[in-house]
């Protein structure tokens, strides 16, 4: 179980998303927060909830809880060339999960009909392990359930016949205000998803950890900052050195344009 | 297909919910329709109304977590009474008709004697059509709701200059702009709409540039950040302007037919009419028509006019249009690039590049849309021509005492490049355009306040000249908040910052109580909060409080809850009726107007009513006329339901415009229809009428759009709306203030209202700084709205705090560098007036002469039911303990309001200080200033510290190991 | 890497217990132990303890100890599971040669067989041990050559001490195994400097800018955390012991737990006294003992996660 399925998954579901229009806003967080809050890993226990203290290193310890996408910002380069990115993080959903292979007791598995990565939790005894194993920090431990959480890929969404065939889609895409958040069979080079990530340079996280993510991200795209276009000052009128404003006008004295 | 054999069993389709109820979200004034799943009585998910014409599914983080929200520990749950000091947070619990008896002998007794004495001011609520009715109903002036220290320059200056305005009242044409300029939003109201506008504009290659002091959220997926100085922009609009007019690349097509670029000012410099447009008999603005030589009524069709060249007028002065004036002062040196550079901050190169840009894609990439439409002359255009540029503008702009005048520069610029309702460019949502400004004026002059009488009208419109202004016999403010007085003539909103601290000076008159709603005055809504603190428990010589009563409806246990004597509970959203509506603020977008209710989708679990109903009940318990039938009765003993459905503004016109018409078959006009709300419900509690395509564009001149204007009510006659490129009331003012009229202002004020007055955009220093010595406060200091908290309303949230626990003082990493001042060091921030102690963080993305933090996300120690020693109080802080809402002394010791000089809008934004290094700085340390803790309710109960919610739903973790 | 306490005592003292066991059943099997009973019942008994302590304080750090038996199950892929099972398979041979050894006082012959095969499991156990942390390549300080020699060496090392204690207090006096320690002491100590070395000037492979694939606009810098407080993962792997911290620790581990051993084994062998040779090899024990709890905490303590390269 905890060896990862033998043959290539039928399919490979996953995310991509858009770190050129990500404007950080944390809908996709906090809405994939609710859906899971009463889904297939619930709760999403929170800690100092409306309260807080001071760590014994005078670190600030305010409420904290189980989050299964978090999002980062990010500034790349100096002065007025850096670029603002903001980054979201939910399980990558690796064809080479070692998060998998790493667990002592089969509770971490990733299917073999989607490729979906998850923990059964009533076979995980919070070793941990799969944590550290897990290069992209995706895995989320509840400290009240002692046992390992994750994102589901909202697996209780996607094929759920309760919920409308449309709205079939993680939760965290759905609620993206941007349309950041892209979903699909990410196994299937023809599908929307992939031309998507062909097209526009999708790339993996940490390549040369070699877990091969399914879930991938487009880059931000290089700014238009246009080719300098001169405003070319039409012949009639001044280059503003001449003093007054009145030679200035002389442009528009002949307009003759009807109402 | 939900797993293969090898896979494990999992239930993939666990039942949802039982029942799944539509209403709106309001964790923030976006307003955007959910679907509120409910499964064994309690909220399971709330998702975004894929059907809702503004969020069309989607839900941004505050919307995702309206179920801590609606489940927070610090809900209000009983009417309290005051037992303590104000501030300390004693109250008893009481009885709802103990409470409704209380506020009702209170206000009884006032409107029985002198009205005014009631000032009744509302916050962040929906419902202000209900709210200043109300008020007119009980005849006080005193009425406005934050419009006032929110956005009123960018409401008044729209208004007045285009008849629309930004907020949420007007968008860019996400589908067609090539060129998108945005100044100044950090979220904004449109929150939903803008992120899928942006997503939309991006994906199609369209370039953004935002001018932004601060590179984040939006601004950094821009594809041009423009790091402007806060508080310069007027001179970087004008400067575009500049380029733009020097090389004649504007649309003077667009000019002439929509702008009022042809009309005559008259030129008679000191005369009592210098500077107002030359009419003729009828009060037609005149024109000097190019093709006949004559003076002709501007307003005509067909006619061509001269945009450059005086022309004589019958009596024999000299009249020049606007666009000579216009063109004169802005082609002037002073706005050149070179000559703004300094102040802007910005390279001249970057200037004109952007001035070049504009003109590229409003000229080279003009967007033809293959529509004939009808123009308000009845003449036909075979297709609809635009330019694809467009612009939005909010608080950056606003929150300066220049902000008016720098809001009608952006409109000016947009007119100039004829973007406006054009295809491509700003579009208006009906109601607007309304004429500019729109033909009400405020009530309150001395002879419409009649004790125990109504006011003739509502307390707030849009004055013209002097004479609309709001003055006793002794020119005095008659308004507490001294709105549509010198100090504020073009208040459209009032000036609520203003109110608690002019009712503790008794200046101009003493009130005896304040009545407020969902405002959280004494704290993250205080300009200068130690000292809104003091107005609000300070006390005469008797031991009587200087602002003797106050009620406060709130549904949260805010900041302001413990200053107020009696508290009204309010429900959560999700568990009253509510109604976004055409009257006040709908949800209108470019193609459509469209409004929505909220209907109860819980029940309370606790002694609270909905605050419409408490107020419908206390307007009938008064005896107001517009609450009671001839007999004495409620008019409206269905509470706010029965009022929706059954008020009537005007005949046809009430709160919701759809499904009007006995038979619910009429659309804005109508009679009330009984079966109206159902409709509603069954349409996901929103309704929208979609416009023709032959109406989209050009509203402000489209015949056909006009017509169906005012069909629906939104204005009084189809005639053409012209845009205002040069404001004729402003120069009403300024002519009074010059020493015309028989309304004129005091001497103290006649220099400010002369200079800034100016019926064409002019930039001025912002005044804090002006006021100061630069050199000791040399940086700005500005506050953003994070994109996942909602002011004050975020921190009771288990998910929500947890995004933002505490804020930090940014700052330019190589600026801080030259002081000292490494991340994580902590700093004390000084302003003229204040003085905090914050921890900083540094980032590139800020312009070098600014600083600033998240707003509203200190909390005082006690308040929200969170424990005292959170991070919100022991490490958050807000910058309004250093903006002062007064100016420095200057000018012979008067202080004004630190606001814009023509609207009185609140200049959070001026704000200068100085950074230094705080000594022995550690990360045990607290941020300064501190204030005491105020206690917890009697009977609120201790919150939780871990919070499982929605394990009741997950069946698999019952019966767990 | 957040230094799990049970973790490093867990380690540390299984890792003696499964050194001592190796040392039995290897010696034994070539008849260089005593043969006593009560020798017999006392070192077997010690590796017992240390080996029965350290795993069931290993269980402390699981959130449902209840479920562990669950941990033997994905022996095919897991080393925390393999670790599992030989774990719990060397008992079997462990107490065959038990019986065979104390109770029917018979260490040689057929009965040693056991004490091998408990040996090689030891090792075995020992190994997979270390290939948890050796496997995990989301920490570049785990994932190295010496993970698996280290912690075998330190096993050995802990191991021969403590056997040179029991046979002390027994007042056999052996140069074998006083030998077989010094050895394992300076082997340790050589690979662990080895091993210190190798992370000091390993190449950085994953980078803020490779984690985000956002290098080439620049060096990337974090701007705002996801959440104010910190995460799990940024608790549970955000721990970075400064460097002249780690630069001091590592001195004193190299001076406890390899130096002090080596001088104090030299001055036993030197002096006459059995009781004062006796009594320096339990300090040497001792301070060994105490240096792989310290070698063990900086393990974790030094060991960077590449998942906090997004923090
Ligand atoms: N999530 C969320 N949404 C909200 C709110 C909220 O609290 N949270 N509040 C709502 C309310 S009441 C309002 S009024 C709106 C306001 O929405 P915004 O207009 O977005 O208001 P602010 O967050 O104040 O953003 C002002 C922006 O202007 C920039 N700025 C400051 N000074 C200048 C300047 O001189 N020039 C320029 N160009 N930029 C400047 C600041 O850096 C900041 O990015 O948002 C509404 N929407
Ligand atoms: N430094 C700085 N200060 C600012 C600003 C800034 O940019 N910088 N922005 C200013 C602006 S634009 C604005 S609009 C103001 C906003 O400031 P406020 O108008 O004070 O808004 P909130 O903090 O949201 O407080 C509203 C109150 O409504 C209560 N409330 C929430 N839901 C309900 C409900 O359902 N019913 C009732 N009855 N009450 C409810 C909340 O508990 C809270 O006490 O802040 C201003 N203050
Ligand atoms: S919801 Fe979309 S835009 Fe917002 S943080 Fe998530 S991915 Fe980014
Ligand atoms: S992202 Fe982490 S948790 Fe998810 S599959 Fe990959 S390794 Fe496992
Ligand atoms: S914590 Fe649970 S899921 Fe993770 S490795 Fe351990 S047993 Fe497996
Ligand atoms: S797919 Fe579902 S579980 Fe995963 S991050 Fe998105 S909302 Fe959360
Ligand atoms: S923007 Fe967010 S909080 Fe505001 S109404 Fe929409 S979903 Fe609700
Ligand atoms: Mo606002």
């Amino acid at each position: 179980m905890t060896s990862l399925p033998a043959q290539t998954p039928d399919r490979q579901l996953g995310l991509v998303i858009d770190l050129d229009i990500c404007v950080g806003c944390h809908a996709c967080a906090v809405n994939c927060k609710e859906w899971n809050s009463g889904g297939h890993s619930a709760p999403m226990t929170d800690w100092n909830a409306y309260g807080g203290e001071t760590d014994s290193e005078g670190q600030d310890e305010g409420a904290w809880g189980v989050w299964f996408n978090r999002i980062n910002a990010y500034e790349a380069g100096d002065g007025t060339a850096s670029q603002t990115v903001y980054f979201p993080r939910s399980c990558l959903h690796c064809a080479d999960a070692k998060c998998v292979t790493v667990c002592p007791t089969g509770a971490s598995y990733k299917r073999s009909s989607d490729g979906i990565v998850l923990v059964d939790a009533d076979l995980c005894i919070g070793c941990k392990l799969c944590s550290w194993a897990c290069p992209y920090g995706a895995r989320e431990y509840d400290a009240t359930d002692k046992v390992m959480k994750k994102c589901t890929l909202c697996v209780d969404r996607i094929y759920n016949d309760n919920v409308p065939e449309a709205e079939r889609i993680p939760a965290c895409v759905s609620t993206c205000p941007v349309g950041a958040r892209h979903y699909g069979d990410l196994g299937d080079p023809n599908s929307e998803i992939s031309l998507l990530v062909a097209a526009r340079g999708g790339y993996d996280l940490m390549p040369e950890m070699g877990y091969r993510p399914t879930n991938k991200y487009l880059p931000p795209r290089p700014r238009q900052v246009a080719e300098v276009v001169d405003l070319n000052p039409s012949p009639a009128a001044n280059d503003g050195t001449t003093a007054g404003a009145g030679n200035n006008l002389l442009a528009w004295v002949d307009a003759m344009l009807s109402r | 297909m939900t797993s293969s054999e090898t896979d494990r069993p999992i239930d993939t389709s666990p039942t949802v919910a039982d029942e799944v109820k539509d209403t709106t979200c309001y964790m923030c004034a976006c307003r955007c329709g959910i679907k509120v799943h409910l499964k064994d009585g309690q909220i399971r998910y709330i998702q975004g109304n894929p059907e809702h014409p503004v969020n069309k599914g989607v839900l941004c983080a505050k919307g995702s977590a309206g179920i801590m929200q609606h489940y927070s520990p610090a809900r209000l749950t009983k009417p309290l009474k005051r037992v303590g000091e104000r501030g300390s947070g004693e109250f008893a619990e009481i009885e709802w008709d103990e409470a409704m008896t209380l506020a009702t002998d209170w206000l009884g007794a006032i409107r029985e004697t002198d009205p005014r004495k009631l000032a009744f001011f509302t916050g962040r609520d929906q419902s202000q059509s209900l709210t200043s009715w109300w008020a007119s109903q009980f005849g006080t002036p005193n009425h406005a709701a934050h419009g006032g220290f929110c956005s009123v320059n960018m409401a008044a200056a729209g208004l007045y200059s285009i008849g629309g305005s930004f907020w949420e009242f007007g968008e860019p044409d996400w589908d067609h702009t090539e060129y998108f300029l945005m100044f100044g939003v950090a979220e904004d109201h449109d929150s939903n709409p803008i992120k899928a506008g942006l997503g939309k504009l991006k994906t199609r290659g369209a370039k953004f540039v935002s001018v932004n002091p601060i590179r984040t959220g939006y601004s950094a997926i821009a594809d041009e950040w423009v790091p402007v100085r806060p508080g310069s922009d007027g001179l970087f609009v004008l400067a575009l302007v500049h380029e733009l007019l020097k090389a004649n690349k504007i649309d003077l097509d667009f000019l002439v037919r929509y702008t009022n670029a042809g009309w005559l000012v008259i030129q008679d410099a000191g005369a009592a009419d210098h500077g107002l447009f030359a009419r003729d008999a009828d009060g037609n603005p005149l024109s000097y028509d190019r093709t006949t030589d004559t003076l002709v009524s501007a307003l005509g069709a067909d006619i061509t006019p001269r945009l450059i060249g005086a022309a004589t007028l019958a009596d024999g002065r000299q009249a020049v249009p606007v666009f000579e004036l216009l063109a004169g002062r802005y082609l002037d040196d002073r706005f050149a690039p070179d000559s703004v550079a300094r102040e802007t901050g910005l390279d001249a190169a970057l200037i004109k590049r952007i001035a070049a840009e504009l003109a590229e894609a409003a000229f080279e990439r003009e967007v033809v849309i293959d529509q004939p439409w009808t123009d308000w002359a009845g003449r036909h255009h075979e297709k609809m021509i635009g330019r694809p540029v467009a612009m939005h503008a909010m608080r950056g702009i606003s929150a300066h005492s220049n902000g008016f005048q720098t809001c009608r520069a952006i409109h000016l610029l947009q007119m100039l490049l004829g973007s406006i309702d054009s295809p491509g460019g700003f579009r208006y949502k009906p109601p607007f355009p309304r004429p500019c400004p729109p033909p009400v004026k405020p009530a309150g002059k001395p002879d419409q306040i009649v004790a125990g009488q109504p006011m003739a009208g509502p307390p707030l419109g849009f004055v013209t000249g002097p004479e609309d202004l709001l003055l006793d016999e002794n020119g005095q403010p008659m308004r507490i908040d001294k709105a549509y007085s010198w100090e504020a003539p073009v208040a459209a909103h009032g000036l609520m910052q203003m109110v608690l601290h002019n009712a503790w000076a008794g200046d101009p008159y003493p009130i005896d109580t304040l009545f407020m709603f969902m405002a959280n005055m004494s704290w993250n809504s205080a300009m200068n909060v130690p000292d809104t603190l003091r107005y609000l428990t300070d006390k005469d010589a008797n031991g009587d409080y200087k602002i003797p009563r106050i009620i406060y409806s709130d549904a949260y246990y805010s900041e302001m809850v413990t200053y107020a004597d009696l508290i009204l509970p309010d429900t959560t959203y999700l568990e009253r009726w509510d109604c976004i509506s055409l009257l006040d603020r709908p949800i209108c977008d470019a193609d459509g107007a469209a409004d929505a209710i909220r209907q109860p989708v819980v029940d309370p679990d606790r002694d609270v009513r909905p605050f419409q109903e408490v107020l419908i009940d206390l307007g009938a318990r008064l005896g107001l006329p517009g609450l009671t039938n001839d007999d004495g009765s409620p008019k409206y003993p269905g509470g706010y339901a029965d009022y929706l459905v059954n008020h009537e503004r005007t005949p046809g016109i009430g709160p919701l415009a759809g499904w009007r018409g006995t038979d619910g078959e009429k659309a804005g006009r109508g009679a009330p229809n009984p079966e109206q709300l159902e409709r509603y419900i069954e349409n996901g509690c929103f309704w929208r009428h979609e416009f023709a395509p032959e109406e989209r564009y050009f509203k402000h001149a489209n015949k056909a759009y006009l017509e169906t204007a005012v069909d629906m009510g939104f204005i009084g006659a189809a005639k053409q709306i012209v845009l205002q490129l040069y404001v004729e009331p402003l120069q009403n003012f300024k002519l009074a203030a010059d020493g015309h009229g028989d309304i004129q202002p005091p001497d103290r004020e006649r220099a400010r209202i002369s200079r800034y007055f100016d019926p064409l955009p002019d930039w001025y220093a912002p005044f804090e700084g002006a006021a100061i010595e630069a050199g000791d406060f040399p940086m700005h200091a500005v506050t953003q709205r994070p994109a996942a908290m909602y002011h004050s309303w975020g921190s009771m949230n288990a998910w929500l705090r947890q995004l933002h626990g505490r804020n930090f003082l940014y700052m330019n990493r190589a600026v801080a560098g030259q002081k000292g001042i490494v991340d994580g060091d902590w700093v004390t921030v000084t302003s003229h007036h204040g003085e905090i102690t914050v921890p900083v963080k540094l980032m590139e993305g800020v312009n070098g002469d600014t600083v600033w933090t998240w707003n509203a996300i200190g909390k005082r120690a006690g308040t929200w039911n969170l424990d005292p020693k959170s991070p919100e109080v022991t490490k958050g802080f807000l910058l309004n303990h250093l903006i002062s809402d007064l100016l420095p002394v200057r000018d012979g010791g008067y202080r004004h309001a630190n606001a814009d000089p023509i609207t009185g809008q609140a200049a959070w934004y001026d704000l200068r200080v100085r950074v230094e290094r705080a000594a022995a700085d550690a990360p045990e340390r607290l941020t300064e200033p501190r204030f005491e803790t105020v206690a917890r309710p009697a009977n609120m109960s201790q919150p939780p510290a871990v919070n499982r919610y929605g394990a009741q739903f997950n069946k698999s973790t019952e019966g767990d190991d | 890497m957040h230094p799990a306490f049970s973790v490093i005592i867990f380690t540390t003292s299984s890792g003696a217990g499964y050194g001592l066991m190796a040392l039995l059943g290897f010696l034994g099997m070539f008849g260089l132990l005593p043969t006593s009973q009560t020798f017999g019942a006392v070192a077997l008994g010690l590796a017992f303890v240390l080996i029965t302590g350290g795993l069931l304080t290993s269980t402390l750090h699981l959130g449902h100890p209840e479920r562990a038996w669950r941990a033997f199950s994905q022996w095919r892929s897991s080393w925390l599971s393999r670790e599992g099972v030989l774990a719990v398979a060397t008992y079997v041979p462990m107490v065959i040669f038990a019986i065979g050894w104390v109770i029917l006082g018979e260490p040689a012959q057929f009965w040693s067989w056991f004490g091998l095969a408990a040996a090689v499991l030891a090792v075995a156990t020992v190994a997979a041990t270390a290939m948890i942390y050796a496997s995990l390549v989301t920490i570049p300080n785990w994932a190295t050559k010496w993970t698996l020699p280290v912690y075998l060496a330190l096993a050995v090392m802990t191991g021969a001490l403590w056997l040179a204690v029991v046979l002390c207090a027994f007042g056999y006096s052996s140069n074998l195994v006083g030998n077989v320690a010094i050895i394992a002491v300076i082997v340790a100590g050589l690979l662990k400097r080895l091993y210190w070395q190798s992370i000091d000037t390993a190449v950085v492979v994953s980078t803020a800018e490779s984690a985000t694939g956002l290098g080439h606009l620049g060096a990337v810098r974090v701007l705002e955390q996801p959440t104010t407080s910190a995460t799990y993962v940024m608790r549970e792997m955000g721990y970075r012991i400064a460097r002249k911290h780690s630069d001091r620790l590592r001195r004193i581990t190299l001076g406890v737990g390899f130096l002090v051993p080596l001088i104090l084994l030299a001055a036993a062998s030197a002096v006459e006294n059995p009781l004062i040779s006796g009594l320096l090899i339990f300090l040497a024990a001792l301070a060994g003992s105490l240096g792989v709890i310290t070698e063990r905490w900086l393990f974790f303590a030094e060991a960077k996660h590449v998942s906090m390269l997004y923090h």
